[in-house]
């Protein structure tokens, strides 16, 4: 695998990344480039329904098919047949019935990949087709079809603080606000390569997020002990949560124990499109209460997740998006209802942001118009308002870190605005609709809008997502030098390079080495929730710090063989939410605000963004260009779901699976972005920093959305925008009698009352 | 296993055309290997037409410019760049990547209402010349070569050589609109060349109809106007006439609605940029 | 049927489908993980090399019309150390996850080389064709600037 060597580079500066030389060569070895003497290829057949019962499967015609080695159907999976991050609700296989196009019925091995696939085609699977269940709203209805044996309601969220009734509020704004399916889409699609091992067991090499709690979930399906499923980490083509949760790693596992040989299995584009989870598309209902002079006095919110056929981590996605609901803002009487359901259209899960884009399109929305009906500036509104360092949020937590939320608001506001351009004989590209030379100046209205949001950092209610690593220090011809085991994953966002400055920094050696990363090191935890500087970052720290006493112990001298040091990190602990959605769930949180300046041809909906300001809240900077780096993919990823990205699903059928009509921002879509980043360091984690992945994607689409109500005079109230909205053509969403709050028992995901068993929290309570 | 026919001149292309009228024809590959990498296109028979030297040529003269089949979109755009429309055209083809192998004979086979490369042979009144063994050429005039949605005139025998056109002075120019800056197939498009001499114009649409379509009332209404004497009333007129003729549909990458709104301001604009551009262009 | 190419240098020789893709005949056949696939339309750039000295996109390019052609991925500018335009990128940090980077130098360095200074809208087209989800493109624009400012 990629173990990695780097440059120097301390914390604080702009090192470069430590993994940086093979990738620009294409040496680098992702997931989807492994490859074993006596390989096989793996295949998946996935369901073309939404909604079926499978009658009969015949594999007979594929299992005789030229090169093949292996064809596995529900049957033959040893082990628990069942897979999931949080629940285990997904069949490895499915068995008698199908909940989402895409799903996995088979599976073959072959000695080409075409071959493969020509046996796949070869397997006939007999369907009863159902009525899929496709709408959110319907599927709250109690006489709808339950996808799950315990109903379609697999979370909600109650959370109650003061009295909403009795708010005396001046002036309400109320509003409806949805957004679409968005996908991960990491140019890197899914890959693997299981290996089967002498002892029985299987090495799997994998692109993921979560080397153990791949295991944890692989392990039970195969019927196999934790320990004789060894996982190492591939190259990762980016994730953006879309590897969070297991896709060729089971799969793989079987095949390669089936036919004793390795097995590689590597998604196309339009297999990724079925293969992964998706941003959770959204309905929001929600309503501010003021008084005159611009204080929050109420927020009333209720809004709905369309969780797809399975679990994944809806349940936790949920409880970002309720608690984050009423926005960064101190409210003293706050109503939220929040509810995730089961339906026939594809899983949705963990995709960067986590719960927060959804309702900081909303909130940020509602806020302006708030600001609107009061005559007050949004960014006059939101200073009145925004929490700070003491302030509580609707679930009551106070923010006891830092939160420095008006510095973020007035650093983005003092960001120039952008240099001022001919109206007319600009170079094509400049104009709104780029490429296509439709615009030479006619009919721009430019706009301006903000947006400031907030996201946590690392797992919430009650976990303890502790991250472990060793850091060993070793005599060499050249001096010391030293390196790091960890099972964290870097899947670009420069982890071992910060993990490298951080080892340099602390012993004072050049040359670091990160190891790659193995189910053989203790859990690092996910690389997502914005987490893992602070984990991980804080295991190296701690590790590097033992080191450095036991070498003072050794009086500096290293000839005595090398020094290894392992650190566990673990982030405070918090709670769960109690029965009126009261509780310290989060662990910290990171702030930020983004202005858009855009563009509109008001006559042809064609929008050309021109500048993002962005300045983000992150603790302490340990790489600059980095960091930054982080701020601009995260807002490109903010403009393609303003903009153009959505999964479009019709009766549970993706219409769009392929980079031919699911469409990303080009390097003609992303404008200049200028990043200010406000240093105020965050007790309790390494160097006082903060996560700052996810924080961009969640303000850049509210922004952008903002600035073109400015350009328009538009409501625009569902993302992503489309010409249509933006010349009138498309009513705004119309709100439906808000959803109802349905029957449930209590704050926990049903299944988990209902009896199944858990799949992330039984490996966090294996820690307790 | 696909069979693979690879002929080295027209006349072997010819033949091996007569013999297998089942082969799937390859020319730049960037449609073809779209249907063919994602499962939707297995043809058991193909006749590579990359090596046919006939076809990569472009000729002109006071008459008739003429340009092969198998001249690539980058070709194009570097060596036509005199040809606004065209040349324009050519330009907003998906990539550098993909315009440095599509070429102008794969947009006409293909045949996609949303061609880019066809909404300018349509604005200059193109034929289609088609080849056959052992006959003489048919040179087809466009609006009869395109008959729907990836349908086009041509015999299982024959093969699109080349386009050609009798060369218009005035100046010409192509738009499009998707709902990203680059590398988008059209929504809509439009493609307009002016005629000095017979002072005509031709207005062609793109993604709005079965084929690419041409703006018959809107081109009679310009006609009669001065062209010297602009008048904005009138371009609007052109361009309501324009969104009335089209016939555009729903789908996933735009709706009816718009494209008719979107045809309305495109010959609006196209026109007006066309006209000023009198001139200070030859084309 | 047998194609010969000459990949990098080597010279290959190998039977396969005439309509199998250039880039997955380079990285399932002969191992060449330089080249990418990230979406088989041509919509990402990720499998770029040159052709014969030509920019495409290999997942559109079948195997017949590669027979006796030279491909140049981005392992052929690393010459003992990286290029001018691989170092540009260290520098700028326009790394990320990577994936996207191959297929990046390769159009980086065709534009250098056919365009020693090319102007603000030749850039943006040159770039037009290669997607990358990490990076937001800025620092790819700034690592194209340096390399221009830097190659000999």
């Amino acid at each position: 695998m990629n173990a990695v060597t780097g440059r120097p580079g301390r914390v604080g500066e702009s090192a470069r990344r430590i993994d940086g030389a093979p990738k620009t060569t294409g040496e680098y070895v992702y997931g989807g480039d492994l490859s074993a003497p006596w390989m096989l290829w793996g295949g998946t057949l996935r369901s073309p329904h939404a909604a079926a019962r499978i009658r009969s499967i015949d594999t007979s015609e594929a299992v005789g098919a030229p090169g093949v080695h292996a064809v596995l159907t529900a049957a033959d999976v040893p082990g628990r047949p069942t897979f999931g991050l949080e629940i285990a609700d997904q069949p490895v296989l499915a068995s008698d019935e199908v909940r989402y196009e895409g799903e996995a019925v088979a599976l073959v091995a072959a000695d080409r990949p075409e071959r493969a696939r020509a046996a796949l085609r070869l397997i006939r699977v007999e369907y009863e087709l159902l009525e899929p269940l496709v709408d959110m709203e319907l599927a709250l209805d109690p006489a709808a079809r339950p996808l799950h044996a315990f109903g379609n309601v697999l979370r909600h969220v109650h959370i109650a603080r003061g009295d909403l009734d009795a708010a005396a509020a001046d002036v309400w704004v109320s509003g409806f606000y949805e957004t679409g399916m968005q996908d991960q889409a990491p140019l890197g699609p899914e890959g693997g390569l299981a290996v089967p091992a002498s002892d029985g067991g299987v090495d799997l090499y994998v692109a993921t997020q979560w080397l153990h709690v791949d295991r944890q979930q692989i392990a039970p399906c195969l019927g196999l002990p934790e320990e004789l499923v060894r996982v190492t980490l591939a190259g990762v083509g980016g994730a953006f949560g879309s590897r969070e949760d297991v896709s060729v790693q089971i799969h793989a596992c079987l095949l390669a124990l089936r036919t004793g040989r390795p097995v590689k299995m590597s998604y196309g584009r339009e297999e990724s499109f079925h293969g992964h989870v998706h941003r959770h598309p959204s309905r929001t209902w929600i309503r501010y209460g003021a008084t005159r002079d611009g204080k929050l006095v109420a927020a009333d919110v209720r809004l709905l997740l369309d969780g797809g056929a399975y679990a994944s981590s809806s349940p936790a996605v949920l409880a970002n998006a309720s608690t984050f609901a009423a926005g960064p803002y101190e409210v003293p009487n706050v109503r939220i209802e929040g509810t995730v359901v089961y339906t026939n259209n594809p899983p949705c899960g963990a995709m960067r942001g986590f719960g927060a884009p959804q309702v900081c399109f909303a909130y940020e929305a509602a806020m302006d118009e708030l600001a609107e009906a009061l005559r007050l500036s949004p960014l006059e509104l939101r200073l009145r308002n925004v929490v700070g360092h003491g302030s509580a949020l609707p679930t009551g937590q106070v923010l006891t870190g830092s939160a420095p939320v008006r510095e973020v608001i007035e650093r983005c506001r003092a960001i120039p605005l952008p240099p001022r351009e001919p109206p007319l004989g600009r170079d094509p590209l400049d104009y709104p609709g780029g490429a296509g030379r439709a615009n030479r100046g006619e009919h721009i209205r430019r706009g301006v809008g903000f947006a400031v949001g907030f996201k946590n950092v690392a797992y919430s209610e009650g976990f303890d997502d502790a991250a472990e690593a060793t850091v060993i220090l070793s005599d060499a011809p050249n001096g010391p030098i030293a390196a790091v085991r960890t099972a964290a994953v870097d899947y670009g966002q420069g982890l071992y390079t910060v993990l490298a400055q951080i080892v340099r920094t602390e012993l004072g050696v050049e040359d670091v080495i990160v190891h790659p990363a193995t189910t053989e090191s203790g859990s690092a935890g996910s690389t997502s929730a914005s987490r893992q500087t602070t984990m991980t970052g804080g295991a190296v720290l701690e590790a590097c710090r033992a080191v450095r006493a036991e070498l003072a112990a050794r009086g500096g001298d290293l000839t005595g063989g090398p020094i290894s040091c392992t650190r566990e990190f673990h982030h405070r602990p918090t709670d769960q939410l109690d029965a009126e959605g009261q509780g310290d769930i989060h662990v910290s949180f990171a702030f930020t605000a983004q202005r858009a300046v855009v563009d509109v041809d008001t006559e042809l909906g064609l929008v050309r963004v021109v500048q993002i300001a962005a300045a983000q809240d992150i603790g302490h900077t340990i790489n600059p260009l980095g960091a930054e780096g982080q701020v601009e993919g995260g807002t490109a990823m903010g403009i393609g779901y303003a903009l153009m990205e959505e999964i479009q699903v019709e009766a549970g059928l993706i219409r769009n699976p392929s980079f031919t009509d699911y469409l990303v921002p080009t390097a003609l879509d992303v404008p200049p972005i200028v990043v200010d980043f406000v240093e105020e360091p965050e007790p309790g984690a390494p160097y006082g920093v903060k996560g700052i992945g996810e924080l961009s994607t969640v303000v850049a689409a509210p922004a952008i959305v903002a600035a073109l109500r400015h350009a328009t005079g538009r409501t625009l109230t569902r993302l992503p925008v489309r010409p249509d909205d933006l010349l009138g053509l498309r009513p705004d969403s119309t709100a439906h009698p808000r959803a109802p709050v349905p029957d449930v028992p209590g704050q926990q995901p049903v299944p988990e009352y209902a009896g199944l068993e858990l799949g992330q929290q039984e490996l966090m309570k294996g820690h307790e | 296993m696909t069979e693979a026919l690879r002929p080295k001149t027209l006349e072997e292309a010819l033949a091996l055309r007569a013999a297998h009228p089942e082969a799937t024809v390859l020319a730049g590959g960037t449609d073809l290997m779209v249907g063919v990498n994602f499962g939707r296109a297995e043809p058991a028979c193909l006749l590579d037409l990359s090596r046919l030297g006939e076809l990569t040529a472009w000729a002109r003269d006071d008459n008739c410019i003429s340009v092969g089949a198998g001249v690539t979109f980058s070709r194009i755009s570097a060596e036509l760049d005199d040809l606004t429309a065209l040349a324009e055209a050519a330009s907003t083809v998906g990539s550098p990547q993909i315009r440095n192998r599509a070429t102008l004979g794969g947009n006409i086979v293909t045949a996609s209402p949303a061609g880019d490369g066809i909404a300018a042979l349509a604005a200059y009144d193109a034929s289609i010349v088609v080849a056959r063994h052992a006959r003489a050429d048919r040179r087809i005039p466009w609006d009869e070569f395109f008959l729907g949605p990836k349908q086009t005139a041509l015999a299982d025998d024959e093969l699109v050589v080349a386009a050609e056109w009798e060369p218009v002075d005035g100046p010409g120019t192509f738009a499009k609109v998707g709902p990203r800056s680059a590398m988008v197939i059209a929504v809509a498009s439009i493609c307009v060349q002016l005629d000095e001499q017979a002072h005509d114009v031709r207005i062609a649409l793109g993604s709005v109809g079965p084929t690419v379509l041409r703006a018959t009332r809107a081109e009679q209404l310009v006609t009669q106007l001065d062209w010297n004497d602009l008048d904005e009333r009138a371009l609007q007129e052109a361009g309501a006439l324009a969104a009335a003729d089209v016939q555009p549909i729903d789908d996933l990458r735009g709706t009816a609605a718009y494209r008719r709104r979107a045809v309305e301001v495109l010959v609006r604009r196209a026109l007006a940029w066309t006209l000023a551009a009198r001139g200070k262009v030859a084309a | 049927m047998i194609v010969h190419l000459t990949v990098d240098g080597t010279t290959h020789i190998v039977d396969v489908d005439p309509l199998r893709s250039l880039a997955t005949l380079l990285r399932d056949e002969l191992g060449v993980i330089a080249v990418k696939n990230g979406c088989e339309q041509g919509e990402c750039g990720s499998c770029t090399v040159w052709l014969d000295d030509e920019l495409v996109c290999s997942c559109l390019v079948p195997a017949v019309q590669a027979d006796g052609a030279s491909v140049r991925t981005a392992a052929s500018l690393a010459n003992g150390g990286l290029d001018t335009v691989q170092e540009a990128f260290l520098d700028a940090g326009a790394v990320q996850c990577g994936y996207c980077i191959p297929g990046f130098v390769v159009t980086v360095a065709d534009l250098l080389e056919r365009d020693p200074h090319p102007s603000e809208h030749a850039v943006r087209d040159a770039l037009s064709g290669n997607v990358c989800r990490c990076t937001g493109y800025r620092k790819i624009f700034a690592a194209t600037r340096l390399a221009e400012a830097r190659r000999p």
